[in-house]
């Protein structure tokens, strides 16, 4: 007895394993995936060791050592206007754009499962939920921030709450889409005629099975969180000075344009960076994850 | 037939609204099931005919109450389950199960074997971690799988396999009637075989009942104690296998058996063809509903709806020309 269920606990973890080698290879086979989860993988790395990988205080001003162009001795990356080493301000500013597309994201993602699921498995509930999911489509998404930000004021956890807010409808419509494709199957009906409640179909057996553009959708989601951060700090909106935020270290660079130009050009570059890595895993995953590619029809 | 039935269906009717996109407006009903009264005695076979559309698997649905009936009554060991809240019903859900027709759709693709078979026992409180477990093993050994396979997940199986999961999961809470909904007619005619045969073997064992839907009027002659033809929503036929396969009344019986191939050459049998399409049934004809294609049509047909009379005992019949 005590052997076979030894047997049991291990065999399905290598059988999951190779199902996870499969995916990762199928992942990567895209070059430009590769390149962008190594970009995706240097922010995070850059995020969480800031304190480690810089010397300076990325506020701590020194007037005697300003607008130092890159590779200046002590300040590789130069320094800004008020003599800050821009190296220490890139990368806590990595940490910020990370912080705030991440809980954004994971904000935006609960809102929208939670609606989402319930609009497409109960059928009274789907039309009130999707018209306020219309409703709040039809608001463009800065100006729903601007308004966020108008009544909570301009801190950076009001920019997450903003798009966060702005994320909901999207991740709404997608989860609603699946469960409704989902819900009729015959394991769900097998399911009922157990006498399984509707929680335990939601999120046991239909969240999971819609996991896949979940997980797209986070993806893409993340790079126009840390755009959309960066844009709303640009306007003053967001992170304000002398917070290293990208978005507002560009704006503040501004007026400098043509004396420093890497004031603006390295946060703008870190910037594009980093939006374009996680578009490119977001596209990648959408491939990996593709029913048609997927091993359940390979065999 | 003495015993008191485990079943029993009293004018059951199951109509959808069709509603137009329009402010959902109500245009009418689908009538999917107008009518049936029937009975299902404990360790029989019941089965069901009919054309794609005739309103089968809606029975087979209502009857464990997977569907809300619209009107009629439902008696499952003579208790009333016709309007029980889904509390009230768990007690009954684990006496009535289903087997469903399409193995790679009624599965979960992302739960693993052992975890499917082991979450109606789960749902239900039964047994503890320990005990479950072996209760999936001897479900697995029962209807012929490995204890290994309890680990893969679906799409490692092939449609048989699979079939026998679904089967597996039925018997899981110990039913005393499993509702078969085209279990076979998704497979290869070889693995059919091996599937009706598991069936079979399952209710000698357990004494199971089944309700039985098929359009294969092969395989319910093989495995049907008794059968019941259903055309538009309504019963046409209810008797033996083998009263019905032999001497079927019912002017759409003997076009459907007439259309049966024989293996025997030369010996021919004559065809009965029926002319026209399937009337709509949101639109059923009026009367008998098979009075549009009927050969032996009268005018009485067009107006009454024949009665459900039986013609001997334990076959009964609807039509005004028997």
């Amino acid at each position: 007895m005590t052997t076979s269920a030894a047997t049991t606990t291990e065999t399905p973890s290598v059988s999951q394993t190779k199902t996870g080698i499969r995916f990762w290879r199928r992942l990567c086979r895209n070059r430009l995936v590769t390149v962008g989860l190594v970009i995706i993988a240097l922010q995070l790395f850059t995020a969480v060791f800031a304190p480690w990988l810089t010397t300076y205080d990325p506020t701590a001003q020194d007037l005697a050592v300003k607008e130092l162009p890159p590779g200046s001795e002590g300040h590789w990356l130069g320094t800004d206007e008020y003599g800050r080493d821009m190296w220490s301000r890139l990368v806590y500013g990595s940490r910020i754009s990370l912080l705030v597309g991440i809980s954004s994201v994971v904000l935006g993602l609960v809102g929208g499962v939670v609606l989402g699921l319930l609009a497409g498995y109960y059928r009274w509930l789907d039309g009130p939920i999707m018209r306020l999911v219309d409703l709040m489509f039809a608001f463009p998404g800065i100006l729903l921030a601007m308004l966020v930000i108008a009544m909570l004021g301009t801190r950076l956890i009001n920019v997450v709450i903003a798009i966060s807010i702005w994320s909901v409808p999207t991740c709404a419509r997608i989860v609603r889409g699946s469960v409704l494709s989902l819900k009729d199957r015959e394991y769900v009906q097998a399911l009922r005629s157990m006498g399984a409640g509707d929680g335990r179909i939601l999120f046991k057996h239909l969240l999971p099975n819609c996991a896949a553009p979940i997980i797209v959708f986070a993806t893409m989601r993340m790079a126009t969180a840390i755009l959309s951060t960066s844009a709303l700090s640009f306007l003053g909106l967001g992170a304000q000075p002398p917070t290293p935020e990208w978005g507002a270290m560009i704006a503040a660079g501004r007026d400098y344009m043509w004396t420093a130009p890497h004031l603006t050009i390295i946060p703008g570059v870190a910037i594009m960076l980093v939006v374009f890595a996680f578009n490119v895993v977001g596209d990648g995953l959408r491939d990996a994850l593709d029913p048609h590619m997927d091993v359940t029809y390979e065999s | 037939m003495a015993a008191p039935a485990l079943v029993k269906l009293e004018n059951l009717k199951k109509h959808y609204p069709r509603r137009s996109s329009w402010f959902r407006r109500s245009t009418g009903e689908v009538k999917a099931v107008d009518g049936i009264s029937l009975e299902l005695y404990a360790g029989e076979t019941l089965g069901v005919v009919g054309e794609s559309g005739c309103g089968k698997s809606t029975i087979g649905r209502t009857l464990i109450r997977l569907e809300k009936p619209t009107e009629g009554r439902i008696r499952f060991e003579g208790a009333d389950i016709t309007h029980l809240s889904s509390r009230k019903l768990k007690p009954y859900r684990r006496k009535m199960q289903m087997v469903f027709q399409d193995p790679f759709a009624s599965l979960n693709p992302r739960q693993r074997i052992d975890d499917t078979l082991e979450e109606p026992l789960t749902i239900h409180q039964m047994l503890d971690k320990r005990a479950r477990r072996e209760r999936v093993w001897e479900l697995l050994d029962e209807v012929g799988l490995d204890r290994e396979h309890g680990e893969r997940l679906p799409h490692e199986f092939s449609g048989g396999q699979r079939q026998r999961i679904g089967i597996a999961r039925a018997l899981a809470l110990n039913p005393s009637l499993i509702v078969c909904d085209e279990p076979v007619s998704a497979l290869d005619v070889s693995v059919q075989a091996q599937i009706l045969k598991l069936l079979k073997s399952l209710q000698q064992k357990r004494g199971l009942s089944y309700f039985f839907i098929s359009h294969d009027l092969g395989v319910v002659r093989h495995l049907c104690d008794r059968v019941l033809i259903m055309y538009l929503g309504q019963a046409m036929e209810l008797a033996s296998a083998f009263t019905l396969f032999r001497e079927g009344q019912h002017p759409y019986t003997q076009a459907l058996l007439s259309a049966i191939p024989r293996p025997v050459p030369g010996k021919k049998r004559e065809r009965i063809l029926l002319k026209g399409d399937l009337p709509s049934p949101s639109d059923p004809p009026s009367g008998c509903p098979f009075h549009t294609r009927c050969p032996e049509v009268r005018s009485v047909c067009r107006e009454r709806r024949p009665e459900w009379k039986e013609i001997a005992p334990g076959h009964r019949i609807a039509c005004h020309a028997r």
